[in-house]
């Protein structure tokens, strides 16, 4: 039994490597995921990657930042201190849209950045996840998982065929954590 | 990437149903007019001819808007669309004519503008003397008032025929030339397009009620002209989609119209709101009279108007299949559209019939009923009839846009 957990396809160029995800699913072969150093068009619809959920995220902390701001406004003008201003009633409500509006956007922004850290293992502290560092400067990799799909020889055809500079056998998932 | 094969040649027949019934709204619109003014309500008439005539330019000049922005961005997605917005700037010129003609005769007849243009309101010590108004008159006077609403119509048509002109000639000759003599002469004409709109609304719209002022009031109005403009460019292509024209259109495409729409419909919100919060929270009696008659004898349209344009377009369209389903974009914008009917219906209206519907001395008020939904449906034909004569005089897409294979791939 060997110790390689995943098989790395490393292109030089996003066509071959687009080239090289239709051979590989064309034989059946688990794509566990590509990473690429720009955005490629078209890539998700081919991986069938599932639409972000990032915006329902952004609803929801939305929300939180309307109520909370307008929990806080109700607390200190009626309840705590209710001051007649303008002769206007103590929650007049259109004078404090713009600042819910504020609070909503800033709850908004600052839980999607820890959204977005939670879900990407970019938070302080911690060491980021990179299974080939080339990913992040010229190289198009492609991640096939060596534990889930055996045929490794076939695997290493199909990547080559296609046009794979060089394949790596990883023996652990994330060499960034060396 | 598919390649795909359209035909770039296909031309918009305008024949059958959409012609018959654009002139049979045009009829209807004449009656109601000609009604209107049998019947004794010519105040009321003048002031639905107005709001008419202005929508109908404002939309017309926010296409050549919506064609220079697109210029100037150099956009991609849109040069595939590009010939439903210059069909619109090509009816700029008929639209002025009659704003301009409803404006001359409404000011020579006393039926418009009679806050500001009567000259008694001038003489010092007279018995109308107005004070606030003879401040005013060395920019509201009718000479100054006419030549700035002729200068500006007349420079926004100049820019507006010749950006689509250029795209016609551009379908024969072919070549970069004619897109960079259109992107730096849409650079000018946006510059001089955002800075006398707001006088234009000013002039047109806020002067009707001549005592009041609000520095919001011309961006609150590019924002109403600009969306109901977009409103119609999308609903004019699901149309012709549905008719079985313009099939390189895909849902990206009215993705982004329906994002356009969106945001400009938030945005026509936030400007909207920014005028009325700022009076409401300083509180002052000579601006606050603005909302005080529109809440007190109009507040329906009031619900009605904030409804339309800001609730229906938020969470109709927030949904990003939503924006790119046909159906309901269609259903969005033709409720955007009587939106912003109902939000002119709110400017005009009570600057001239300050009690609603009441009869003050005997003069009858404003109302909701024929005079109104006829000259809608005039206007709204003749719309129709024009743009869409001039659209089928070119083939529906500009061939040689330098751009245009990123339009036929478009995808987002």
């Amino acid at each position: 039994m060997s110790n390689i957990k995943y098989i790395l396809g490393s292109f030089g160029d996003p066509d071959e490597m687009m080239h090289g995800i239709e051979k590989l699913q064309e034989n059946n072969i688990k794509i566990h995921d590509v990473y690429t150093p720009m955005p490629i068009h078209g890539i998700e619809a081919k991986l069938g990657v599932k639409r972000s959920r990032l915006d329902i995220a952004a609803f929801f902390f939305g929300i939180t930042g309307t109520l909370t701001m307008l929990t806080g406004v109700y607390l200190a003008t009626v309840v705590d201190w209710p001051i007649n201003i303008g002769g206007k009633t103590h929650f007049a409500l259109p004078d404090f849209i713009p600042i819910t509006f504020e609070l909503t956007i800033l709850f908004c922004a600052f839980g999607l950045v820890g959204s977005y850290y939670a879900s990407t293992h970019l938070f302080p502290g911690r060491a980021p996840r990179v299974m080939d560092l080339r990913a992040t400067n010229d190289r198009f990799i492609i991640a096939v998982d060596a534990k889930e799909n055996t045929e490794h020889t076939k695997i290493d055809e199909l990547l080559k065929g296609a046009g794979a500079l060089e394949v790596k056998y990883n023996e652990r998932k994330y060499i960034s954590y060396e | 990437m598919a390649t795909h094969h359209y035909n770039l040649s296909e031309q918009f027949e305008f024949t059958g149903k959409a012609k018959i019934l654009s002139i049979v709204g045009i009829a209807l619109g004449a009656i109601a007019i000609v009604y209107g003014f049998m019947s004794g309500a010519h105040e009321r008439t003048f002031a639905n001819l107005l709001l008419m005539a202005y929508y109908f330019a404002c939309v017309c000049m926010s296409g050549a808007f919506f064609l220079a922005v697109q210029y100037v961005a150099q956009a991609g997605w849109s040069a595939s669309i590009l010939r439903v917005p210059q069909a619109m700037a090509k009816t700029l010129p008929i639209a002025v004519v009659i704003l301009l003609a409803v404006i001359g005769a409404g000011l020579f007849t006393h039926n418009l503008y009679h806050h500001w243009a009567d000259p008694e309101l001038l003489v010092e010590g007279g018995p109308k003397y107005d004070k606030l108004i003879a401040g005013k008159s060395a920019f509201l006077n009718i000479p100054f008032f006419m030549s700035r609403q002729v200068i500006f119509l007349a420079i926004y048509s100049f820019f507006a025929v010749k950006l689509s002109q250029w795209s016609a000639q551009e379908d024969l000759v072919g070549g970069l030339n004619y897109y960079r003599k259109s992107f730096k002469n849409a650079c000018i004409f946006l510059v001089i397009y955002g800075f006398t709109t707001p006088i234009f609304a000013f002039d047109t719209i806020m002067s009707l009620e001549a005592h009041w002022f609000s520095t919001m009031f011309g961006w609150y109005n590019f924002a109403a002209m600009w969306v109901s403009s977009l409103a119609t460019i999308a609903l004019i292509i699901i149309l012709l989609r549905k008719a079985g024209y313009m099939s390189w259109v895909n849902n990206s495409h009215l993705h982004n119209l329906g994002q356009f729409i969106f945001g400009f419909s938030i945005f026509w919100t936030y400007v909207w709101f920014a005028q009325f919060l700022l009076i409401y929270y300083a509180n002052m009696s000579e601006e606050t009279v603005y909302f005080y008659k529109r809440f007190n004898n109009y507040e329906a349209w009031f619900y009605i108007n904030l409804i339309l344009n800001f609730l229906t377009p938020l969470l109709l369209l927030m949904d990003r299949d939503n924006k790119r389903s046909e159906n309901i974009l269609m259903v969005v914008c033709i409720l955007v559209l009587c939106g912003h009917w109902v939000d002119y219906y709110q400017m005009i209206m009570p600057g001239i019939f300050e009690f609603g519907t009441k009869v003050i001395d005997g003069k009858p008020g404003s109302g909701f009923g024929i005079i109104e939904i006829g000259t809608a449906l005039g206007f709204v034909g003749l719309f129709t009839f024009t743009v869409l004569s001039s659209l089928s005089k070119k083939p529906l897409i500009a061939k040689n846009h330098p751009f245009l294979q990123e339009s036929l791939n478009h995808h987002l």
